[in-house]
């Protein structure tokens, strides 16, 4: 992969692209240009990583969980946590580029899409540190089956503006998002919580999440002095599993395992795994894998965690899984529900539903790996507000 | 000449602006569609968009939102629409403009869409999210097959951007008369006669008004600016309200009339 990716229209291959109203054309190519002095410019750099480590806690561990690697037997398992991120999850990484970057541009209000929340709690914390007006669209099903993060999210101050359409989950969101901003393009800062959407979010969010990887590989690296055999990582629209796989885009020997979610099964048509089922389409902005019938309708994604519930996925993972540079599996609700126990039980992590996917695929990795083999798993998020999900068994 | 240009052309002569409205194919079924199109056309319709259903419009309000699901789920597609249209093109000359999301058409096959429309005996094409950038992969199969290519230019499009859509326009061009989406607020009028202007000032083509306009007083007050106006959730909504009471057709025919009647011959 030497060749430049996005070219400069935002295409990973025939993936990614601006496929959006002209209203938002002129807004999108303000913020690639903006974006683009920023991510140049020593002093926004400077901030935020300042950000990143006093206000967000990074770096984050990468901890060996050594209880389930002898639970497992074979590869050593490593979890990147960034559950211990301020708010709970990766999200904040982005969220807090994407503000900066929002004030540089003199933007006060900022406008977000949330399936499991914790985008839209990291967007509305970014919102209260900067002063800035937030709303925040949520499908009323995931406002009902995430209820702590819509309270937390009024406590910082935004607006939940609840989406009855369609499936009311995270593609419902995105789409009424989309018209919020087409309708306040000219002050609005539309904070994307994924590598998808129109270019340049899925270059942007990937860079601002790149973090995880670069961390996760200079830790690996100084404690065992070697890189790890696999990276897996969960994948909804797919921010995590990117921020940790780009570092490592050029390590020949890493293996890297995006886990999408295979809901109540692939077979039964009820799932979220656009990657493993899906075909090339247009939606939300840009051409990526996406669930949708033979007319191009697209087709409702269904999984138990919230933050994995949408039909496409960014078009970089498209690109990864094209050219053979990952690999994409799918899990189910039971396993995860079972990893999400597994995990709590034996390490004393609950992790969110969404990173218990990437660890039900552990679950069947490791063991079939050699002892000194190591595998690093994207500990996305904490899993609090899924307890009352398990509880009451979905 | 196209139907298009000739339809502009007749009006141009008669003194009159163009009347356009949308209404979403296979809302509130196939068959009222089928019987709405050459009523339309006979009320005083200039130019009919036909707009293709799609599960996620982004660019619409809630008005063409509800009727695109309703249209999908009682089966409207775009083959079905394409056959439909295939059929009324025998019985009457009004210009079809296909109004879609870009990825019914994507799924279908640029190419094989292009035959199909072309086939049908339709006049252009308005694909809402397919901006400059990106529509190189549809009007290769379009360009040559008297589609006309119909661009879109936002209250947010500059001055250098405007003369590049401009430049590889053809049929007319459509001005969004506000931001935001279909069947929402009104027309930004100050803003709306100014950049009209500008767009005549660059372009030969014809260039209509829509965004908002819902009656006939918006539209009289936009055409003196434009060569036409669009009016779309106002009729989709007037479809909706009606259905059930038998008197749908009539009803719907007799605002259009009223808009029409807005649209000059000017005194």
């Amino acid at each position: 992969m030497k060749e430049r990716m996005p070219d400069r229209n935002g295409h990973f291959g025939v993936f990614g692209g601006r496929y959006v109203a002209e209203t938002l054309m002129p807004a999108l190519i303000d913020l690639e240009e903006a974006y683009r002095e920023a991510r140049r410019d020593p002093s926004f750099r400077r901030e935020y990583r300042a950000y990143l480590h006093d206000y967000a806690g990074r770096e984050t561990p990468l901890y060996f969980a050594g209880n389930l690697t002898r639970r497992l037997g074979g590869a050593k398992v490593y979890l990147k946590r960034e559950d211990l991120n301020h708010t709970g999850s990766h999200k904040i990484n982005n969220t807090l580029g994407q503000a900066l970057l929002a004030r540089r541009m003199g933007k006060r209000k900022v406008i977000a899409e949330t399936g499991a929340g914790q985008h839209g709690v990291a967007t509305a914390t970014v919102a209260a540190l900067f002063g800035m007006e937030c709303r925040v669209f949520m499908g009323e099903e995931d406002m009902r089956r995430q209820a702590p993060n819509v309270l937390r999210m009024k406590i910082l101050g935004a607006e939940v503006v609840p989406v009855s359409a369609g499936t009311a989950t995270l593609k419902d969101a995105m789409n009424e998002a989309m018209r919020a901003w087409v309708t306040d393009v000219r002050d609005t800062f539309y904070v994307i919580g994924t590598t998808a959407g129109p270019h340049p979010y899925p270059v942007m969010v990937r860079d601002f999440q790149s973090v995880i990887g670069r961390e996760a590989r200079r830790q690996i690296l100084a404690r065992e002095g070697r890189l790890p055999r696999y990276l897996v990582a969960c994948v909804g629209g797919g921010s995590n599993a990117m921020g940790l796989f780009h570092p490592f885009r050029r390590d020949r020997g890493v293996g890297m395992i995006g886990v999408e979610a295979a809901g109540a099964g692939i077979e039964a048509g009820r799932h979220a795994a656009s990657l493993t089922a899906g075909r090339v389409g247009v939606l939300h902005g840009n051409k990526t894998k996406i669930l949708q019938d033979e007319h191009g309708q697209v087709r409702d994604a269904y999984s138990i965690a919230a933050g994995l519930d949408y039909p496409g996925v960014g078009p970089e993972h498209c690109y990864l899984q094209e050219r053979k540079r990952a690999r994409y599996v799918a899990v189910g609700d039971e396993e995860a529900v079972d990893a999400f126990r597994l995990l709590s039980a034996c390490e004393g992590i609950i992790p969110a539903m969404e990173s218990a996917h990437a660890l039900a695929y552990a679950v069947r990795l490791v063991p079939t790996l050699a002892g000194d083999d190591i595998v690093i798993v994207n500990l996305s998020g904490r899993g609090d507000k899924d307890v009352g999900t398990i509880e009451t068994g979905g | 000449m196209s139907r298009i240009a000739s339809k502009f052309e007749e009006l141009r002569k008669k003194g009159e602006k163009a009347l356009v409205v949308y209404i979403t194919a296979g809302h509130p079924d196939m068959e009222t569609t089928c019987r709405l199109i050459p009523a339309l056309a006979e009320a005083g319709v200039d130019i009919l968009e036909v707009g293709v259903p799609f599960s996620d419009p982004t660019a619409d309000g809630p008005v063409i939102q509800a009727s695109s699901q309703e249209a999908i789920r009682k089966g409207a597609s775009l083959e079905a629409i394409l056959e439909m249209l295939r059929d009324l093109r025998k019985v009457t000359s009004l210009p079809f403009v296909l109004f879609s999301y870009y990825n019914p058409l994507f799924v279908a096959g640029p190419g094989r869409f292009a035959r199909r429309a072309s086939e049908a005996g339709v006049d252009g094409l308005l694909v809402v999210d397919l901006p400059r950038e990106e529509a190189g992969e549809l009007r290769r199969h379009t360009d040559g097959r008297g589609l006309d290519f119909i661009p879109l230019v936002a209250p947010t499009t500059g001055e250098e951007r405007m003369r590049a859509i401009l430049e590889d326009a053809s049929g007319f061009v459509y001005y969004i008369t506000m931001t935001g989406v279909t069947g929402t607020g009104r027309p930004a009028e100050e803003e709306a006669r100014e950049k009209l202007r500008r767009i005549k000032e660059l372009t030969p083509l014809p260039v209509v008004a829509g965004f908002g306009i819902s009656t006939p007083d918006q539209a009289a007050r936009l055409a003196p600016f434009a060569d036409g106006v669009v009016v779309g959730s106002a009729l989709v909504s007037l479809i909706d309200k009606t259905r059930l009471r038998g008197d749908l057709l009539a009803e719907v025919c007799r605002f259009t009339r009223s808009l029409k009647a807005a649209l000059g011959p000017v005194p």
